[in-house]
């Protein structure tokens, strides 16, 4: 049973009188505990493929299956509890909460699954410690360096257990040794058997995947195990 | 998700912009303030007037020249004008008919009249008020000499120049030095002081505190005048109020006197015509306060728009991280209410603590119902201009949001 399979997704904007398909009839498939690095030229539909892939949007047609149940048409409320619930996600921007300390931001996904106070904290703590940030937790992103950033986002995304972990340009906003910090820190997630996605241009990232997808003009041009 | 997480949420997004969140709170701490303080005010007013009434007793009658309520009750322009004109046509002799004739319903009855003058005590001189009372005026009113004696009867019809002195004019007048039985010069004839009257206290405009009392014979022989201000007459029993008003009007309108040339009123009517003017000050006064706690809802409105658009990523990744819509919805909400409220009961505390302060100079009253509804209108008022901003922050696409710079 694959994990996600998306069939004959296509995603069309809008714009104006022109119709811009950002993906194009894509198929794709991945099975749990593979690390899939997607690459492409800007425009090939790296974002949107991302965006469709982990629920954050409905696409224009075709079939997205998680766990061999179709979600592709869930509304607002339900694409929201099944993020919270299998999507981790890890951004270029990392999108931490300013002000508030690395211990709150990584319990935010679990505020949203109704943990409680003390589970939160108590999970949050545990995934900081997993990312080196043990003597961190109670200081807020300003007063972190651009690595320690991401290594507080990528604890959040992994907090509540999700199915697939989602990452868009991970290192895209990192010096080389952060970035490479980054790197090991997605090497060792994957022996661990998490399932990963992750959106890149940098070549040395992408050769820690196992599998390689080149998309361009909304389509899937390469396909392979590296 | 408890809705107790999503309150707290609200609350730990409000402390981040401590700064932003007072003074969106400003509005509505001075709305709901100036709302609680001009009712207070109001109603301190009507509460001090009722005491004041009470003193009287409820079986007090006033017989006064015109017709000072006017059909509706209220004191119209067009009646107080014709009080000027009709004085003159009530003669104290009047009094002594009513009395003589109405002794079974009628106890006693108190005439005064009224002038101004000067009263000068060695070098101080002050402008004063003159009543000119019947030496009945004492019991009939409920109105106690603290040092002294009353006027009698005798005093009366034999124009003796002696004074009562409302207490504070005496002070006025003599500071520390005990003035019975000193000479006061009033428009160049000495009076003696026979007496001073107990504190009625008051505020503003006239009060009893700062009138000279001379007896009513006194007053016409030396101030060359006839005019009656009032009669007033106590009723034997409070059941005997209508029956002794019927009368009193018969014999008045038996001496020549036209129907709308006196009134005769008990101090109920009075009362509520008192009440019925104070009622619509306060109201006013409260109503323009009001426009600026619904300043204070724009204040919020306008605010909370702000937030959102500002905070547009972080509602975006609220969402990809498993924020329903209504959630998001909820916690806005909540801010807003929260600034309205938190500001409402800040208004109300400094209210309060302005009305113990203008209590030293002015009657003023925190009444709990205009605190309940200073305090539930500011929530509404919250909500109601909060919920525009919630519903856009609602609505905020996840994609879209997380794109925005």
């Amino acid at each position: 049973m694959p994990l996600l399979k998306l069939s004959n997704v296509s995603q069309h904007y809008q714009i104006g009188d022109i119709t811009i398909k950002a993906l194009d009839n894509l198929s794709f498939t991945i099975e749990e505990g593979e690390f899939v690095a997607v690459m492409g030229p800007s425009g090939s539909g790296k974002s949107t493929f991302l965006q469709v892939a982990s629920m954050l949007a409905e696409p224009s047609s075709g079939s997205i299956m998680l766990k061999d149940k179709d979600v592709t048409h869930y509304d607002e409320k339900d694409r929201a509890h099944l993020r919270n619930k299998e999507i981790g996600f890890v951004f270029q921007q990392f999108n931490l909460l300013a002000k508030t300390s690395a211990l709150e931001n990584v319990a935010l996904p679990l505020l949203y699954a109704g943990d409680s106070r003390t589970s939160r904290y108590q999970k949050a703590k545990e995934m900081l410690g997993k990312v080196n940030l043990s003597d961190r937790i109670h200081n807020a992103p300003n007063q972190l360096s651009g690595g320690q950033q991401q290594r507080v986002a990528i604890a959040r995304a992994l907090v509540n257990n999700p199915s697939i972990l989602f990452a868009d340009e991970p290192t895209g906003n990192l010096d080389s040794k952060s970035g490479a910090d980054i790197k090991d820190l997605f090497k060792k997630l994957h022996q661990e058997g998490k399932t990963i996605i992750m959106v890149t241009h940098e070549k040395y990232i992408s050769k820690i995947a196992k599998r390689l997808i080149t998309l361009k003009d909304g389509r899937i041009v390469s396909d392979r195990k590296t | 998700m408890e809705i107790k997480s999503i309150f707290f949420t609200a609350v730990k997004a409000l402390w981040i912009n401590k700064t932003r969140s007072v003074l969106t709170m400003l509005g509505v701490i001075i709305g709901v303030g100036s709302v609680v303080l001009l009712t207070s005010i109001g109603t301190g007013l009507q509460l001090y007037i009722q005491q004041q009434f009470a003193n009287l007793g409820a079986n007090t009658l006033f017989v006064v020249p015109g017709n000072p309520f006017g059909e509706n009750g209220g004191l119209g322009n067009q009646e107080t004008a014709f009080i000027e004109s009709a004085q003159g046509k009530i003669k104290r002799r009047y009094l002594d008919k009513i009395l003589r004739d109405h002794r079974d319903v009628i106890a006693d009855g108190a005439a005064t009249g009224f002038s101004t003058g000067e009263a000068k005590y060695k070098n101080k001189t002050k402008k004063i008020t003159l009543l000119g009372v019947t030496a009945n005026y004492e019991t009939v009113n409920n109105f106690q000499a603290v040092k002294g004696q009353w006027f009698t009867n005798n005093d009366e019809s034999g124009s003796r120049r002696i004074v009562m002195m409302g207490a504070k004019i005496t002070e006025e007048l003599f500071g520390q030095i005990d003035p019975i039985n000193k000479q006061i010069k009033i428009e160049g004839q000495n009076y003696r002081v026979a007496g001073v009257l107990e504190s009625k206290g008051g505020f503003g405009g006239p009060s009893f505190d700062n009138y000279i009392y001379l007896p009513l014979n006194t007053l016409f022989d030396d101030f060359n005048t006839e005019l009656i201000d009032s009669f007033s007459i106590k009723v034997k029993d409070e059941s005997q109020v209508d029956e002794a008003t019927k009368r009193i009007e018969k014999t008045l309108l038996a001496q020549n006197l036209k129907k709308d040339e006196f009134s005769v009123f008990d101090q109920t009517q009075l009362l509520e015509t008192i009440n019925n003017i104070l009622g619509i000050l306060t109201a006013g006064l409260g109503a323009i306060a009001a426009i600026s706690l619904v300043v204070g809802g724009i204040g919020i409105m306008n605010i909370m728009l702000v937030s959102v658009t500002e905070r547009t990523r972080e509602i975006g990744l609220r969402k990809a991280l498993g924020a329903t819509p209504n959630v998001i919805l909820i916690q806005f909400l909540f801010e807003a209410a929260l600034l309205s409220v938190t500001g409402g009961m800040i208004g109300v505390g400094i209210a309060y603590a302005g009305s113990l302060f203008i209590q030293q100079y002015f009657p003023a009253q925190v009444t709990p119902q205009a605190v309940i509804l200073a305090f539930t209108v500011s929530t509404i008022v919250g909500l109601i201009f909060g919920a525009a901003p919630a519903r856009r922050a609602a609505k905020l696409s996840p994609i879209e949001a997380l794109r925005y710079e």
